[in-house]
């Protein structure tokens, strides 16, 4: 499907491997990060990405070592502060791209500020959030998105923090890319890794991502062949919501409620809600789906692009207030030095 | 009988104060300019009440606006005042206690009727107007509203409107006071209410009636004159600390051609250095307002990443928040101004109010052995020397810089005689070093010039991608490394490249005195006018006393240890609890009295000169 274009200025394409570093890759065995980092380094070769106007940003945590291993500009930064590093090197250069990798205790734990702040902005960035439920660099601890209930080192008897449901924060910080996908599913992941590139303005990607050492499985009923089928929604833009083993399922709303239905029992596709992702109430329908659950009958939980809309972003406006100011008066530093009232002091 | 003109007066202290309605603030600020334009020097300081609108005629809803002029060389707005202007009862209340014995009143008669003196907290109406309190002062109650609302009868205005105009009256009058022409507020006025004649009519008119009124009234049998001041021959504008730093900000970006860009969160007493470079569009300036203080510094880091000269203002809370990022900034080597208006601390402290307290804040207040260079402001104008030089020995030295100002700096406001731009030293950024590629041709980032200070790369230079981070580097190649001795050499590194600016500053003067004086007084910061008018008026009575001011705190003048050992006798008087006299003492180990004062006020000339005249005597005896 991906195919390298041939114009790099130098005449040579570049190739997956060319995005990496000569640095050793140090996330365990196993961790699903290497076929993020796989996949980023394969869409990148295929959309011909310029390594040297691209920028990684990240805070700390498992997921946050990823600029190290990406063969562009970037800063591996302090915990929870990607979105507002990557926020002032924007602004300062918007020519750039600029890419803010983090995990769901980096950005939805301590940096939830800037993250908010970031989507609202509409900055045109885009955010790679690896979630995998649990804090990994320090061994264990549940996180903000982890299930009320989650024995973690932290929480010996279960923990009793609600979770985020990220998707619907994103939608509520005024996101205008909000988008899920997950590690096992490569094609997915590169297909919607290319849409949010396609974005002008913050791209929110949530990646389910496993940790096997402290938390495997996680999201393993989304990807494992037994209930992918009936667990996982893929969504397509002008498409009916179906899924099920060959696609014999539909989600149809009934007023503002969601319900399954069986194709082979009086309903067609037809009947379906067709999925339209400029369409914002129903966006936030669908990011509930993580909530409703067995409630109403175990809704599947979604991935693909549940929102998408244009907007001004932050950089574009500062920078035509400039050239709107510039374009009215001259700049002069000698006029700014004089301000408006001096006076002359003679002997 | 027309009075009589008194010349003596060198200086004179006048407090206009009121309630925060009465245009304190504009009176005050008309008067520096007429008489900055008549060629007085002066020093001015506005004192706003903390609440935003305090109820009417209360004592929290003061507003003052303090300043000296003369014609000679003025450093501080003045310790007590020869004229105290006040609106209404509370007024006078607040800042009787500041007035000269003998001082001058003016006091709107109308702001002490009995509802005004109860608000004021008066005990049973007691009228300090009529009941001999004053006795003291040279009292003069006017019914400035009745005479102002005389001079407009008959205007279209509403009464409202037309008390609104009552400090035109005042400031017409003190105009006539100080033998000052009416004539620039004139066209001032003018010019404001350009859109609204009838307003500036009725302004005009209350400024020229009691302009008038001196002669007419003939209640006053003094005016005084005072000659203009020796000032240096140049083109002079006036400037607050907050106005200077955005000036300086804006022209090192212009002189090193960077773009600046400035991010900060709204914090007292730092705001208007946000407002001010937000206004700078014209000059490519982009002002990011952050969603907190750890946004602000951290988006300023990623823009220096990207190449911008990058600045962030906070006060001393805000400061604490961002240590962490300043951290970060140490690691990455990248230039950032980072500026403390301090406050009145701990905590939200004192916001509105002046303090020196977070100078180890400064020079410490980091997690591990993070150094930065720390500066501090002398005076208002003195902000935008010294930002120019903060951003100076960022860029060059690819180092965050931390430079302390404070409240009394920030809106202090004096004459400056402002620079031209091409007299302002061009800014070099450091963007390659010898051997910065290895042999294979890889990019080492963290490869050092002579003064140990790596490159600055930006994104969208080919083929010098690099990465990196808060984690420790490896020497040179600014991988990842968890090697002890590395870290060893790094901190090292870091440390000496600091300690390497000290041959890249100028060297420490005295400014006031000589070295063989009996007494030294060691100043920072805003202690400066108040320090150097005591020593100047100390000198002339005869006391063998020297003013030094340290302006680079991190690192040291290299021959400040020589200069400061000529001294037996070494005074440093601070607004904390004594942090330079510990930093150069033991820095230096050498013996230094500490004066120190936690009122979130200045120090005032006299508990300086008493100061240093009781530690001579006390040595004498």
């Amino acid at each position: 499907m991906l195919k390298p274009e041939k114009t790099n200025g130098n005449g040579s394409p570049l190739t997956a491997k060319d995005y990496a570093t000569s640095q050793d890759v140090r996330w365990c065995p196993g961790c699903g990060d290497y076929s993020i980092l796989k996949q980023v380094h394969t869409v990148f070769a295929a959309l011909n990405v310029q390594r040297e106007n691209t920028v990684f940003i990240s805070g700390i945590g498992c997921s946050s070592r990823y600029p190290y291993y990406m063969n562009t500009y970037g800063i591996h930064g302090i915990h929870g502060r990607a979105a507002a590093i990557a926020s002032g090197l924007k602004t300062a250069r918007p020519d750039l791209d600029v890419w803010v990798v983090t995990g769901d205790g980096d950005s939805l734990a301590i940096g939830g500020n800037h993250f908010i702040h970031l989507l609202r902005r509409n900055v045109d960035i885009t955010v790679l959030l690896f979630n995998n439920e649990i804090y990994g660099l320090t061994k264990g601890q549940y996180s903000p998105t982890s299930p009320k209930g989650k024995i973690s080192k932290s929480t010996p008897f279960g923990s009793v923090d609600h979770p985020f449901n990220p998707l619907a924060l994103a939608l509520g910080a005024e996101g205008t890319f909000v988008s899920r996908t997950v590690d096992r599913n490569p094609i997915h992941l590169r297909e919607v890794l290319e849409e949010s590139r396609k974005h002008k303005g913050t791209s929110f990607v949530e990646i389910y991502q496993n940790c096997n050492v402290f938390n495997d499985k996680a999201f393993d009923m989304f990807t494992n062949k037994e209930t992918k089928d009936d667990t996982a929604l893929y969504l397509k833009e002008g498409e009916p919501l179906l899924f099920g083993e060959n696609l014999t399922k539909g989600i149809r709303l009934d007023g503002f409620t969601p319900e399954i239905v069986s194709l082979d029992n009086g309903y067609s596709a037809d009947d379906c809600w067709i999925h339209d992702p400029h369409d914002k109430i129903k966006a936030s329908i669908l990011t509930n789906f993580f909530d409703y659950g067995l409630d109403y009958g175990g809704l599947p939980r979604p991935f693909g692009v549940f929102y998408k809309t244009e907007r001004y972003t932050y950089e574009d406006l500062m920078s035509e207030q400039i050239e709107h100011s510039r374009a009215k008066k001259s700049a002069d530093l000698d006029t700014l030095l004089s301000g408006g009232d001096n006076y002359w002091v003679v002997k | 009988m027309s009075p009589k003109i008194d010349e003596s007066k060198n200086e004179v202290v006048i407090l206009f104060a009121g309630d925060s309605g009465d245009g304190i603030q504009f009176t005050g600020g008309q008067f520096t300019e007429t008489v900055e334009i008549f060629g007085h020097d002066i020093s001015t300081f506005p004192n706003y009440p903390a609440d935003i609108r305090a109820p009417v005629g209360t004592l929290s809803g003061v507003s003052g606006f303090q300043l000296k002029f003369g014609s000679v060389e003025v450093f501080t707005p003045g310790d007590k005042y020869d004229v105290l202007v006040v609106m209404n009862a509370a007024a006078l209340k607040v800042n009787l206690d500041n007035l000269k014995q003998g001082g001058i009143i003016i006091a709107n008669s109308a702001g002490f009727d009995s509802k005004n003196l109860k608000i004021a907290e008066y005990i049973d109406d007691e009228n300090p107007l009529t009941d001999h309190s004053l006795d003291g002062y040279d009292l003069h109650a006017i019914d400035i509203t009745k005479l102002t609302r005389e001079a407009l009868k008959g205007s279209e205005l509403s009464i409202k409107e037309i008390d609104r105009c009552k400090n035109m009256f005042v400031l017409g009058f003190i105009y006539w006071m100080f033998s000052q022409t009416p004539k620039n507020t004139l066209k001032f006025i003018a010019e404001k209410f350009k859109s609204k004649p009838h307003i500036a009519e009725a302004n005009a008119k209350a400024l020229k009636t009691g302009y008038h009124f001196g002669d007419t009234s003939e209640t006053f049998t003094t005016r005084f004159k005072l000659k203009p001041a020796a000032l240096p021959k140049g083109k002079y504008r006036n400037i607050n600390g907050n106005e200077a730093i955005a000036l300086g900000l804006a022209a090192a970006a212009n002189r090193s051609n960077l773009e600046l860009f400035y991010a900060s969160y709204p914090i007292t007493p730092a705001s208007e250095i946000l407002h001010e470079l937000s206004s700078f569009k014209s000059m490519g300036v982009k002002a990011f307002q952050a969603e907190d203080e750890i946004a602000a510094i951290c988006s300023a880091i990623g823009a220096s990443f990207g190449g911008a000269l990058s600045a962030t203002a906070s006060s001393g809370p805000g400061i604490a928040l961002k240590s962490e990022a300043m951290g970060l900034a140490v690691m990455l080597e990248l230039p950032l101004v980072v500026v403390n208006v301090q406050r009145g601390g701990p905590s939200t402290g004192l916001p509105t109010k002046t303090e020196q307290s977070d100078l180890f804040q400064a020079v410490f207040g980091r997690n591990g052995e993070a150094p930065i260079p720390v500066l501090a402001v002398a005076s208002p104008k003195d902000c935008f020397r010294v930002t120019y030089e903060a951003c100076r020995i960022a860029i060059e030295h690819m180092t965050p810089v931390l430079m302390l100002s404070d409240g009394y700096i920030a809106f202090g406001a004096e004459p400056w005689s402002f620079p031209n731009s091409k007299d302002l030293k061009p800014i070099n950024p450091i963007r390659k070093v010898d051997g910065m590629r290895n042999e294979n041709g890889a990019f080492l980032p963290y490869k050092r010039n002579e003064e140990l200070v790596r490159p600055w790369i930006i994104p969208g230079t080919k083929d010098l991608q690099h990465r990196i981070g808060g984690l420790e580097k490896q020497v040179e190649t600014g991988n990842v490394s968890y090697d002890p001795n590395n870290h060893q050499i790094m901190t090292d590194l870091r440390e000496e490249k600091i300690r390497k600016i000290a041959n890249d500053i100028p060297l420490q003067e005295l400014r006031s005195g000589s070295e063989d004086a009996d007494l030294l007084v060691v100043g920072w910061g805003s202690t400066y006018g108040a320090t150097e008018t005591a020593v100047r008026e100390l000198i002339k009575e005869g006391v063998n006393v020297a003013h030094m001011q340290i302006k680079y705190i991190r690192p040291f003048p290299p021959n400040l240890g020589e200069l400061l050992s000529k001294f037996d006798k070494i005074l440093v008087p601070e607004l904390n609890k004594g942090q330079l006299a510990k930093l150069i003492g033991q820095e230096f180990q050498i013996k230094v009295e500490s004066f120190t004062k936690m009122k979130g006020l200045p120090f005032n000339v006299e508990e300086l000169k008493n100061k240093i005249q009781n530690i001579l005597q006390h040595a004498e005896a």
